[in-house]
């Protein structure tokens, strides 16, 4: 057996699914990643699991809905336009406290969009993405590893706090190849008490549910639920910090802006300029720390992002707008070049925080 | 390579059939004029022939394929014109097709006449580091499934077993009982290993058969 194989972001994370012990599947192929669902078409039913092309998106996440009802560990992905339509069973699925794999490998848009990658399903993502007061866990791989590794991180956090963690990547994570080590450490579900598995005539019914028409109670699950959330920040943020110690242009970007800004910041390195970067791994909760940190200690923060400026106001939140927040971007399906991200750092580093 | 008039590229999604399409291409029309490629893939709209046409068209090689091809407009076209392919028969083409067995169906149309004409090789491009590919029975399940879909059998193997950027020698040469335990097991011909030029000075005599392959521009 070969130590590594070749994968798509997408097979990665499809094969990481099945290793975390997923072996529900329920989706509807969209571009750019319809190579999850084909993986899965292929090897569910070679080891006894259930993969399902659903009638839409929408029967697709209610699926899920079900099968985490009865304690499984379940997941569906989509792109952009397909998430949109998973709204309302993302809103469900955190009203009943349910956990669930939800995969976004976003695309331009808005509307149907083009099929380029994009990351302008941020708001949508770390603000829960349906409706009523709800977070998701929202884990932004930056490498074909990552998209594995994070696929089993996402199940084991989705099980811990009884909620949706969602992979939020982009076309060309989901399309671009990589060798992938499929050696992952996997933490098996824990027990679930409460899903719906049969009474045995031995104790009350178990009841899935997201209605609760008692305004006092309602307001209850939402106080407990945002207590889970605070511990959540507490223990589960994660970051990656890159050349930072004596940085004074900082960086920020997930997923393949950060590789593109990794590039950017070696490149200015060698120019002399102290540029370093904040890569989010977790997207909700967000890295607060190391963005207040930055805050004193850089002249400048540069947002990189496929979007028109999304992460950027979260980045200003957390450096209290100490310094400049400034934007370098593509949109539409386009991706910002390691030029186009060091000469953003050389303007930074020359105006000193004067820009904006 | 030994060329027959109509070569036809197969395999598993992801098993390097553009890249190994794009050079067998620029190899025979070193030897023969009036040579073509044609991009069949109706299954992935990114990583098409059609990102080399620039360099085709430099190198004078005609290129068949739909006009929505790496346009972003994501639909299973096939160009009409691809029926050149089995009606002139002054021409010498490379089919880049589809992974998979859904994209051997694209050669239903064109199955019968190939066939008939008896001037094809069909290759089956393997690649040991792809992880449904992995051992010989399992790239052996996949070979069939593209038979059974296309209408054509099988003539040899294309050996492209990498890992990618990352790719070292060693990782060719320990994929070459991987390769011989597939051709033992097909009664198929490694026809060729296909390497990487940049590694090609390091394993020229080591492997027989070596096939360099320029590596063509990711674009999507």
């Amino acid at each position: 057996m070969a130590d590594k194989v070749l994968m798509k972001g997408n097979e990665a994370i499809a094969e990481a699914a099945i290793l975390a012990g997923c072996r529900h599947y329920f989706g509807y192929p969209i571009t750019p990643q319809t190579e999850i669902a084909a993986y899965m078409a292929k090897r569910m039913p070679k080891i006894g699991g259930t993969f399902l092309q659903a009638e839409s998106e929408i029967a697709a996440i209610n699926m899920v809905y079900g099968v985490s009802s009865a304690g499984k560990r379940v997941m569906t992905s989509s792109s952009s336009p397909g998430i949109s339509l998973k709204g309302e069973g993302l809103s469900y699925l955190a009203g009943a406290d349910l956990p669930a794999l939800v995969v976004n490998v976003q695309r331009g848009g808005p509307g149907l969009g083009g099929i380029q990658p994009s990351q302008s399903d941020y708001f949508q993502a770390t603000r829960g993405g349906g409706h009523g007061d709800y977070r998701m866990i929202v884990l932004a791989p930056a490498s074909v590893q990552e998209m594995a590794d994070l696929t089993v991180k996402g199940f084991e956090l989705a099980d811990t706090y009884r909620m949706t963690a969602m992979i939020l990547a982009d076309g060309t994570m989901g399309q671009m190849m990589e060798p992938v080590d499929l050696e992952l450490t996997v933490t098996p579900p824990p027990a679930k008490p409460w899903a719906a598995t049969g009474t045995g005539m031995k104790r009350p019914h178990n009841i899935i549910n997201s209605l609760s028409l008692v305004p006092e109670e309602l307001e209850e699950l939402n106080f407990a639920r945002y207590r889970r959330y605070a511990q959540i920040e507490e223990k589960e943020t994660r970051w990656e910090e890159y050349r930072m110690e004596d940085a004074d242009v900082c960086v920020a970007a997930f997923g393949i802006a950060a590789r593109v800004s990794k590039n950017a910041v070696n490149e200015a390195r060698k120019m002399g300029i102290r540029a370093g970067l904040i890569r989010p791994i977790t997207l909700w909760p967000f890295p607060k720390v190391p963005f207040a940190k930055a805050a004193g200690q850089v002249k400048e923060i540069i947002s990189v992002e496929l979007s028109m400026g999304q992460m950027i106001e979260d980045v200003r939140l957390a450096s209290g707008c100490r310094v400049p927040v400034t934007l370098c971007n593509r949109a539409g399906g386009m991706i910002p070049t390691p030029e186009q991200v060091l000469d953003a750092i050389k303007r930074a580093a020359e105006n000193g925080g004067a820009a904006q | 390579m030994k060329y027959k008039r109509i070569t036809l590229l197969c395999g598993h999604y992801g098993s390097g059939k553009t890249n190994v399409a794009v050079n067998m291409a620029l190899d025979l029309k070193r030897r023969w004029e009036n040579t073509a490629i044609a991009d069949l893939d109706i299954v992935n709209p990114y990583f098409r022939t059609k990102d080399s046409r620039r360099l085709l068209e430099a190198a004078g090689i005609q290129l068949i394929c739909s006009d929505y091809a790496g346009g972003n407009l994501d639909i299973p076209a096939l160009p009409g014109q691809m029926y050149a392919l089995t009606d002139d028969r002054s021409l010498k083409a490379v089919l880049d097709v589809g992974g998979d067995d859904r994209g051997a169906l694209v050669l239903g149309r064109l199955a019968p006449a190939i066939v008939e004409e008896n001037d094809y090789q069909m290759l089956a491009v393997i690649n040991r580091y792809r992880p449904l590919t992995r051992d010989a029975v399992s790239t052996l399940q996949v070979m069939r499934e593209i038979e059974y879909a296309g209408g054509v059998p099988f003539t040899g193997i294309v050996n492209n077993s990498n890992l990618g950027e990352e790719t070292v020698p060693g990782d060719l040469l320990s994929s070459l009982s991987y390769a011989g335990e597939v051709s033992r097991l097909s009664g198929l011909p490694v026809v060729c290993t296909a390497v990487k030029e940049s590694l090609y000075p390091q394993l020229e005599g080591k492997i027989p058969d070596l096939f360099p392959l320029r590596l063509q521009p990711k674009i999507g």
